[in-house]
């Protein structure tokens, strides 16, 4: 890659603050650093990995009004976190976790595990009880 | 308490952005310590160029993709390879990682720390998943906050206590355990004459000969062989994420695959001057070729995702892309060990 064919396609995901650095060669082509605000096909997949995770969050949150989830699977999603990384955060196996996430059974959880799962999600408990 | 500060504020970093945090991260703290050695040849020296597709290893629902070694081996070869003696240190906790931390920082010693890119609140929010594998330098502390030298930032920065103790101590595969490290002896005068050869031959055998499928040349093949069915295999809507992920893997910042490819090249060339191997000047522009047919690839694959084309041919002319790609480094790679260093 010459130096200035070094890609230069901004999009707001960088908040056009951040610049990434490449090595590219020069006229006598020798290896030089040049940053990078960004290149197309980068930002398409970027793009498409947060719709997806967009996604998720929005049909979770469906659920959860429907009653078919607990919030445990909102914010679990929401935190881009799946089944074995947020059973880590909480301390349980990937079973209980997942029990946790019928309404039911989170509705009768302890405070001490609800905490627990507000601290993994960084937000409140009450936040966690009633999800907006 | 603020004479401790001062003394803290005292210590000077040279940040210098690179490319990649791992490479970067062992140049910028090399030079705090007197050993001046560019991001490319610490990449070249820790052999860091690599493939690997690994389907079984899932993140977020999708087959994995490597364009470079696994996370901490390009410090550890270079470390060996150079003859500097690291102290490093994983916690059981965040209270002990943290007071650990701030005792070497009173030292005046700048200390890579490993952390979670998904806690660190100066990254571009659109970076921040759970990537447990980044490594940055804290070389001071402001008052509550630390100073930070990010590798792949422009410059320094500065993070709370609150999240660095996050970012150090994130759950999760692997978990960075708030591994900290920091050289502790540093030869006088190095060589990297014979360092270059090691790396070079290690990258040769990792590309070349690792008898299994996933893995080098055969890794690229192994991914071509399946991408060309992912439409009829998992449906277009999953194909286009895991033709995604093969992009970001390659592109995205810390994991640049085409951007490991020019890296190496920079190596080669940096090399072909000290070994005085003209040849290693022809192997890196040829390099610096294959670097952008992975871009051709990435550029391709980016307009298959972008229209989430129904039609497989895309995909299969993808599939012949990559073929072309392994094909190309094969006969590379072939070449580079065979070169007589």
């Amino acid at each position: 890659m010459k130096k200035e064919e070094v890609p230069q396609d901004g999009n707001n995901m960088h908040d056009g603050t951040f610049k990434q650095l490449f090595y590219a060669t020069d006229n006598a082509g020798q290896y030089v650093p040049v940053t990078s605000v960004g290149w197309e096909p980068e930002n398409v997949a970027m793009q498409q990995a947060w719709e997806e995770i967009n996604e998720r969050v929005e049909k979770a949150k469906a659920q959860v009004l429907a009653g078919e989830i607990s919030p445990v699977v909102y914010y679990m999603e929401k935190t881009i976190m799946d089944l074995p990384l947020l059973a880590s955060y909480v301390g349980k196996f990937q079973w209980q976790v997942k029990r946790h996430m019928k309404p039911a059974v989170f509705n009768k959880l302890s405070d001490d595990m609800l905490r627990k799962y507000a601290a993994a999600f960084k937000i409140s408990v009450q936040e966690l009880k009633n999800i907006k | 308490m603020d004479e401790v500060l001062e003394v803290m504020s005292d210590i000077q970093f040279n940040h210098e952005q690179t490319a990649h945090c791992e490479s970067g991260v062992i140049s910028n703290i090399f030079r705090h310590y007197g050993l001046h050695i560019s991001e490319p040849m610490a990449f070249g020296i820790g052999a860091g160029i690599f493939f690997g597709h690994l389907p079984f290893v899932k993140v977020n629902g999708v087959p994995g993709t490597t364009y470079r070694v696994v996370p901490g081996a390009i410090f550890k070869r270079v470390c060996k390879r150079l003859g500097v003696k690291m102290e490093s240190q994983t916690f059981s906790g965040p209270e002990k990682g943290m007071e650990a931390l701030d005792r070497v920082l009173e030292a005046g010693r700048p200390v890579g720390l490993l952390s979670s890119v998904y806690y660190l609140p100066y990254f571009p929010p659109a970076y921040r998943f759970h990537f447990n594998a980044h490594n940055l330098v804290a070389f001071g502390k402001d008052g509550d906050n630390y100073r930070i030298s990010d590798p792949i930032m422009e410059t320094v920065t500065q993070i709370d206590a609150k999240s660095l103790a996050e970012a150090r101590f994130a759950k999760g595969f692997p978990a960075p355990r708030g591994k900290m490290y920091y050289p502790v002896s540093v030869p006088e005068k190095v060589s990297f004459e014979q360092p270059i050869r090691d790396g070079i031959k290690q990258a040769c055998s990792d590309m070349l000969n690792i008898p299994l499928p996933m893995f080098g040349v055969k890794g690229m093949r192994f991914l071509a062989k399946r991408l060309k069915h992912y439409p009829e295999k998992v449906g277009d809507r999953k194909a286009v994420l895991y033709l995604g992920n093969i992009i970001r893997m390659q592109e995205e910042i810390g994991t640049g695959g085409a951007g490991f490819r020019f890296m190496y090249a920079a190596f080669l060339q940096e090399a072909a001057g000290i070994l005085k191997r003209d040849e290693l000047s022809e192997l890196s522009a040829e390099l610096t070729r294959i670097g952008d047919t992975w871009r051709n690839f990435a550029f391709n694959a980016g307009r298959v995702c972008k229209s989430r084309s129904v039609n497989n041919v895309s995909y299969a002319e993808l599939s012949e892309m990559l073929m072309q790609c392994a094909a190309e480094e094969e006969v590379l790679f072939r070449k580079l060990s065979k070169v007589k260093l």
